[in-house]
């Protein structure tokens, strides 16, 4: 083989090997294009949000809009005060949480130290199925069932409630909590418990003493889970609460909250650039910031109570 | 040890033991408050909705007269935004699992894109809707189309089929890629040829599960500002001529299953609740059929599997 014919074998060796490494490149690089498009959705959610509240806040003084206790924007003598949303958001999410809590952590207490396996494998899918069912039939259930039902017990509740839609939310988180806390607390090693069956505790002390407060972080992380569900929630709301903004605590009355004022403009004809358009965005940011904080504040109490074994 | 002593500690654990009774039937009933309250819904929609459920009422369009009313729009509404959203979120999905699972090393970028998922997935749906409008709607000019609303339900269960391939993608064995590797795969290649056909059971039964949720999305669909009262069908995305394939259903106006659900619960009249309850009923069904579906797909493929 003289010279000129290795050559010749050479530059046809790296032509392949040239093309398979630049279609391996140019792969790679579509892959990351997907990846990144989550960063990309993210920060377009915060630039939209930004923007059109920066437009609105240029109009209406954020002094006003957290401190005014009137939401109006649609009326001639129109006010900017977030106050009577987040009253309906807070009121319909503390009624959610009463309700999913004890239930959520109880259920998941009974399924990870009492409960023996095929009950779990039976149970387990029905709860799921709880957080499977579209929230608007959830609505239509509120409204149509559970507030007639609470009627017979509270003859003056009307017939949009905070009371009957924050149930009805408080079942449906149920699942979010008593999954993620069932399995935080069978996380649990089982020597802790061992050792306290040991030591002579019965079941119920194991549970509440030992592999609760071990599973603390896990637990919270569920709760915070469940109150991010609750507060973002929309159709339930805007069903069975009413979407008139309602400055009060009582659940018995009925107050918009502010995702379903976000639903009641959106079902009008707002015209884009309006600064009715632009409150929605102001109530979106406002809400995402709310979840923001509730998403921080998991995280550091996770990390605060984490148990080492 | 005396007598008494023992008899004071066998009825100290004897009361220590119907505690532990007394907390299992408390945590028995509080699982019962959500399954009797599913039952109650069930039954409730039935009673209210079954009467009203028909071959007429699946095939005709909406209408102000009640008993006239039907869901034909929306269920074909329905399954075109579902088959776009499966079209965008699978793709994407898959191709940024792969990414995060196979390529990314471990530096700021990739931890800027793992935090971003994990967030995105906590984000309330609603916000979805806002992006959609501000984004979809007015800043690509797609109006209240179901491309936008495909697009929109597209990223919002972006996260779900994400994390569901990364954990099946995750759970193929590294002797897999080695024994490629081996015998001159290049990594695409053992990517294509080995990772994506053997995750696939775990892929699918992600879309199928992030689908069903999208299915019962009202909010975000809302928010974009769809149509409730749509008496036509998009047009038909299969042609009897050539080129047999039309893309014009997708800019067409549409109203999904929820939407009209929505429409009908909102309705002051008695007559449209229980319309109401009947699109409730089919609503409902679909997403138990693909959740049963999810479930039989993920008990297949882990039956078959042996590494």
């Amino acid at each position: 083989m003289n010279d000129k014919q290795l050559q010749l074998s050479k530059q046809k060796q790296i032509t392949p090997k040239l093309i398979r490494d630049v279609r391996e490149r140019a792969i790679e690089f579509l892959l990351f294009l997907a990846a990144f498009s989550c960063v990309a959705t993210t920060v377009e959610i915060l630039f939209i949000l930004i923007s059109e509240s920066v437009a609105f806040f240029e109009k209406v003084s954020i002094v006003k809009f957290l401190t005014d206790t009137q939401w109006t924007p649609l009326f001639s003598d129109a006010h900017y005060g977030i106050l009577p949303l987040a009253s309906g958001t807070f009121v319909t999410t503390m009624v959610a949480l009463l309700v999913a809590i004890p239930l959520g952590t109880i259920s998941a207490i009974y399924l990870s130290e009492f409960a023996d396996n095929r009950l779990r494998e039976w149970i387990k899918p029905c709860l799921e199925l709880l957080a499977g069912i579209p929230t608007v039939v959830y609505g239509y259930f509120a409204l149509v069932f559970v507030t007639p039902l609470l009627q017979k017990f509270f003859p003056e509740l009307s017939g949009s409630n905070m009371l009957s839609a924050g149930l009805v939310m408080g079942i449906m988180i149920i699942p979010y909590i008593s999954s993620v806390s069932e399995d935080a607390m069978r996380a649990v090693p089982v020597q802790l418990r061992e050792g306290s069956y040991a030591m002579g505790a019965t079941r119920l002390e194991t549970a509440l003493r030992v592999v609760f407060p071990a599973a603390i972080s896990g637990i919270s992380a569920a709760y915070i889970l469940g109150i991010s569900r609750a507060v973002g929630e929309t159709m339930v709301v805007a069903i069975a609460a009413g979407l008139q903004p309602n400055l009060t605590l009582n659940p018995m009355e009925p107050a918009a909250t502010i995702t379903a004022y976000i639903v009641q403009v959106s079902l009008g004809d707002l015209p884009h650039g309006s600064i009715g358009y632009q409150t929605i965005f102001a109530a979106g940011l406002t809400l995402v910031l709310i979840t923001l904080v509730l998403n921080i504040a998991g995280h550091f109490l996770s990390k605060r109570y984490r148990e080492i074994y | 040890m005396s007598g008494d002593n023992l008899q004071e500690i066998r009825k100290l654990i004897a009361r220590k033991n119907v505690w532990d009774r007394i907390f299992a039937a408390i945590g028995l009933l509080s699982m019962l408050v959500g399954i009797v309250t599913l039952l109650a819904l069930i039954i409730d929609l039935c009673s209210d909705g079954l009467p009203r459920l028909s071959w007429q009422f699946l095939t005709s369009f909406p209408s102000y007269k009640p008993e006239q009313a039907g869901i034909l729009s929306a269920w074909v509404g329905t399954t075109l935004v579902m088959l776009l959203t499966a079209i965008a979120a699978i793709p994407l999905g898959v191709a940024a699992a792969i990414y995060l699972e196979e390529y990314a090393q471990k530096n700021w970028i990739a931890d800027l894109i793992e935090i971003n998922v994990t967030n995105l997935a906590g984000v309330p749906s609603i916000i979805y809707g806002l992006l959609a409008l501000g984004l979809f709607v007015y800043k690509l000019n797609l109006g209240e189309s179901i491309m936008a609303a495909g697009l929109t339900l597209a990223l919002l269960i972006l996260p779900i089929v994400i994390v569901t391939t990364r954990e099946s993608i995750r759970a193929i064995p590294n002797i897999i890629r080695e024994a490629a590797y081996a015998l001159g795969a290049s990594k695409w290649q053992m990517i294509w040829d080995h990772v994506l056909p053997y995750s696939i059971g775990g892929i699918m039964t992600g879309v199928i599960v992030g689908l069903s949720r999208a299915i019962g999305e009202t909010a975000p669909i809302i928010t974009i500002g769809a149509l409730t009262f749509i008496a036509f069908l998009p047009d038909s995305p299969i042609k009897n001529e050539f080129p047999y394939i039309s893309f014009s259903w997708l800019m067409s106006p549409f109203t999904v299953m929820p939407i009209q659900m929505f429409n009908w619960v909102s309705s002051p009249e008695p007559e449209f609740q229980v319309n109401a309850a009947a699109a409730g009923i089919v609503l409902i069904l679909m997403t138990l059929a693909m959740n049963s579906l999810a479930i039989y797909l993920r008990y297949r493929f882990r039956k078959n599997i042996k590494w």
